[in-house]
């Protein structure tokens, strides 16, 4: 017997919490028959591997903007999806070691600062010990100070959205690996088929598989600017409060949050990582930045490692994501090429896909210039705090 | 195993998150998890200090019982995480210059 519906008015492929969400919008707004396709597990990819940051202190008025709207989201959504994914308002900090970064820092907070709503101080190295009395400030300017921005519990906030769209009607699959979809002679989306060889009928296919979002651009003929690299990860045993917010030392290499169960979570970037979807381990990062964590916290020197893991970056050519539609495939959408920082505006967004789906244009942002067609028309995003 | 289900409530299955038999059970079939991975995700089994190293064979047993025929072998595999045994930051740290020495 097949496990899936004959037939579907919208076939979602990747369970992160873009396509989750996507899926609880579109149900939300009363769209009938949503599947949602995963090859794995819900929160298996990216999200479930992520960080968990959100912050609104972004270079381009684009990003502030998406940003903003999506933390206004975020205050209200565990009360709307009904169920508590560890959402705190504990502030971003990104840390300031010299004049090169405070020109430009102070570049981007006045921007952020012309936004009714968005406030971000410039704050002195006695400031950030206010903030948190366990950072060592030797080394540091100053740091660029967001309250309102925070972190979450991705995993949680993934199966949140799965959740809500399920009890809205729609049917999600996991272990449902996309091998093909079917386009008609016309351009239109057709069919979506599956690993155990089932068809699913259906004019309207959300590409939302981040790292792997380039094998389903494939499946209608597109070739998607998109490559994968690993990001590492570490986490530690939970210890007292000590943290409210994320901190991000650009310029040192390397972020941490104290997550709400008491854990702190750590990672940098590798720019020798090559491409590719290796996911394992490697011992020499959670060294190296264990040796950057006692020197930014020296109290977590005592404090154990339990567990390492890695996920992917699904990266465009200017670090910012691909949504919308595409001229040549009708019924084809994407959100996707998130860059490492997808799960921020995941429901800002969702909604706006779900917008373009439902009536054709984006209403609660304009994301036009996020098309995918930038990259070939000279249009590419330069957007200056992407880690 | 009508044992299980009397001291449900009481029987610790992840001893460092601190999660109960019935809790692991209710994760399980309200949102039909299959896997450990999910298992974990959701609650947190398995990602205390000892990595699943008491409670994983337990919550297989369950899952193998309630979800798959084939039995544990037939399930879903984890990830096993390094360090083995949890470390000090300052114990990686001084590898770290240890290593960056050679």
């Amino acid at each position: 017997m097949n496990r899936f519906p004959e037939s579907a008015g919208v076939v979602v492929i990747g369970g992160g919490i873009i396509g989750t969400a996507t899926a609880y919008y579109l149900a939300k707004a009363g769209f009938k028959d949503i599947v949602l396709l995963e090859k794995n597990a819900i929160a298996s990819g990216s999200t479930g591997r992520c960080a968990g940051g959100i912050r609104q202190q972004w270079g381009t008025p684009m990003n502030v903007e998406l940003s903003m709207k999506s933390v206004r989201m975020f205050e209200t959504l565990e009360k709307e999806l009904g169920f508590d994914f560890e959402y705190y308002q504990g502030g971003y900090l990104l840390l300031i070691r010299n004049e090169s970064q405070m020109t430009q820092f102070e570049k981007n907070i006045a921007l952020q600062n012309s936004y009714p709503g968005l406030h971000v101080e410039l704050i002195k190295p006695q400031e950030i010990r206010e903030v948190c009395n366990a950072i060592n400030t030797d080394g540091l300017i100053g740091a660029a100070y967001c309250k309102t921005d925070g972190h979450a519990n991705p995993m949680l906030a993934n199966y949140a959205y799965a959740w809500a769209a399920q009890m809205l009607g729609a049917k999600i699959f996991t272990r449902a690996e996309v091998t093909g979809i079917d386009v008609t002679k016309e351009g239109g989306i057709k069919s979506v088929k599956t690993a155990d060889g089932s068809t699913i009928k259906t004019a309207r296919v959300v590409n939302a598989a981040d790292g792997h979002a380039a094998l389903i651009g494939k499946m209608v003929g597109l070739d998607l600017p998109i490559r994968s690299f690993r990001h590492q990860i570490m986490v530690t045993e939970p210890v007292a409060k000590i943290l409210d917010p994320l901190v991000v030392d650009l310029a040192g290499n390397l972020y941490f949050r104290q997550t709400k169960h008491g854990s702190f979570v750590a990672g940098q970037s590798d720019k020798d990582e090559p491409e590719g979807f290796d996911m394992k381990s490697d011992y020499r990062f959670m060294l190296e930045v264990s040796s950057k964590l006692e020197k930014i916290m020296p109290a977590l020197g005592n404090v154990k490692i339990v567990r390492q893991w890695a996920g992917l970056y699904g990266m465009t050519p200017d670090s910012q994501p691909i949504i919308g539609g595409v001229r040549d495939v009708e019924g084809y959408y994407q959100a996707i090429g998130f860059s490492g920082h997808g799960f921020m505006i995941a429901p800002i967004t969702a909604k706006i896909l779900s917008e373009i789906i439902l009536h054709g244009e984006a209403k609660s942002a304009d994301v036009s210039s996020l098309d995918l067609y930038r990259f070939a028309e000279g249009r590419t995003i330069k957007e200056p705090n992407v880690v | 195993m009508s044992d299980d289900k009397d001291n449900a409530n009481e029987t610790i299955i992840c001893r460092c998150e601190d999660l109960t038999l019935e809790e692991i059970e209710k994760a399980i079939d309200d949102h039909g998890l299959r896997s450990f991975d999910e298992v974990k995700r959701i609650t947190r089994c398995g990602m205390g200090p000892c990595q699943g190293k008491t409670c994983r064979k337990m919550v297989e047993r369950m899952l193998s019982k309630k979800t798959v025929n084939g039995g544990i072998s037939a399930l879903e595999h984890t990830t096993f995480r390094q360090p083995t045994k949890p470390v000090d930051v300052k114990v990686l740290a001084e590898a770290w210059e240890d290593e960056s020495k050679e």
